[in-house]
Order: structure tokens, then C-alpha cells, then sequence
């Protein structure tokens, strides 16, 4: 039982660092801020889930569990609050999404 | 184990740290640095365990409030002067 909850702990927690660095690497790499945003959620959401849900198994019942609880709910509340102030703070500031631009690039009015 | 996801975290971190140096837009920067916080919440949950001092859990916690009271503030006042600017735009024309 504790090999297989330490296997399954290890798997989460490899893919959370995987993801956690795809999101980095695509929020560095995207052409536009909406791109990046899309990038960057990866790892705010997926991320964070994998890798503190790996180190809940490994933490087993205790205070730390909770703690650990706390906090992914509280990330999982605030990360898409804030990405969505940003995303309309950014289109209230003129920032057009970059499909948006390369085609009106193309076909000028 | 834990150091794979650590150096994952902190090269992630290193990347966003550089998306907020280049980013061309003030909203590239808000956004890298918001990243940035996520990953250090996440990053002191696993350095917690990595050094077996679950007190680092607290400072999660308390870097999470934080981050987010900090992004919302800065949005709002960069909302804020986008809605000066473009209302003294609009009072030009």
C-alpha cells in the first residue's frame, strides 16, 4: 500500500514538473499576451494540482494535508480571478488578440 | 524526487522571470510576475517537504494571500489608467 501510494505520489508529482515547465517554456515562447495567459494557466491550474496532490499523498493524514488543501483551493479560486482581471484590464487597454492582428494584417480595410 | 520537481519550479521561475524582463506590454509583465508568485507558492510547498519543515506550508499560504491582493491591485490601477486615457482621448476628439 505505501509503495503504491509513494509510485503514484512520484508519477504526480513528475507530471506536475513536466507541466509546470511546458507553461513556463510556452508562457516564454508565445507570440501575444492572450497566448501567454493560455501558457501560463497550465501551470497555475494543472501544475499545481499534480504537484501538490503528490505531495498530499505523501504527507498522508495529518496537518500538513490540510494545510496543503488550503492552499490548492486557494489557488484554484484565485488564478482564474486574476487572469481574468488581466485579460480585461488588457482588452480595456487596447491589446488585440494576435490572430485578430495578423488578419487584418493580410486583408487591409 | 522532490528535487526534480524543485529544479522544474525554479527554471520555470527563471523563465518567467525573463518574460517579465522582455515582456513589451506592462500586462506581459503583471502576467509573468503573477506566474512567478504561483510557482513560489508551489515551490516553498515543496521545499517544505524536501527539507521536512512543514512550518514552510504557513508561508505558502501567506505568499499566496499576498500574491493575489498584489496582482489585483496592480491591474486595478493600471484599469484605471487606461480609463483616464482613453476618456481624456475621447474629451480631444
Amino acid at each position: 500500500m505505501t509503495a503504491l501510494l509513494d509510485t503514484l505520489s512520484w508519477v504526480l508529482l513528475s507530471l506536475g514538473g513536466l507541466s509546470v515547465l511546458i507553461g513556463g517554456i510556452g508562457a516564454l515562447r508565445m507570440p501575444d499576451l492572450y497566448t501567454r495567459m493560455h501558457a501560463a494557466s497550465v501551470t497555475d491550474s494543472l501544475g499545481a494540482i499534480l504537484v501538490l496532490v503528490g505531495i498530499m499523498l505523501q504527507a498522508g493524514l495529518s496537518l500538513a494535508t490540510i494545510k496543503l488543501i488550503v492552499i490548492l483551493m486557494f489557488l484554484l479560486l484565485t488564478s482564474p480571478t486574476s487572469s481574468n482581471a488581466l485579460a480585461s484590464a488588457a482588452l480595456l487597454a487596447g491589446t488585440r488578440p494576435f490572430a485578430e492582428a495578423a488578419q487584418d494584417a493580410e486583408e487591409p480595410k | 524526487m522532490y528535487y526534480v520537481v524543485t529544479i522544474a519550479t525554479l527554471i520555470t521561475m527563471a523563465l518567467a522571470l525573463l518574460r517579465a524582463l522582455l515582456g513589451p506590454s506592462v500586462y506581459d509583465r503583471v502576467l509573468a510576475v503573477n506566474m512567478l508568485g504561483t510557482k513560489t507558492v508551489l515551490l516553498l510547498s515543496v521545499i517544505a517537504f524536501l527539507y521536512g519543515r512543514p512550518d514552510f506550508l504557513d508561508l505558502a499560504l501567506a505568499y499566496a494571500l499576498i500574491n493575489f491582493i498584489g496582482v489585483l491591485a496592480v491591474l486595478e490601477f493600471f484599469r484605471s489608467r487606461a480609463l483616464r486615457r482613453s476618456a481624456e482621448r475621447g474629451a480631444r476628439q
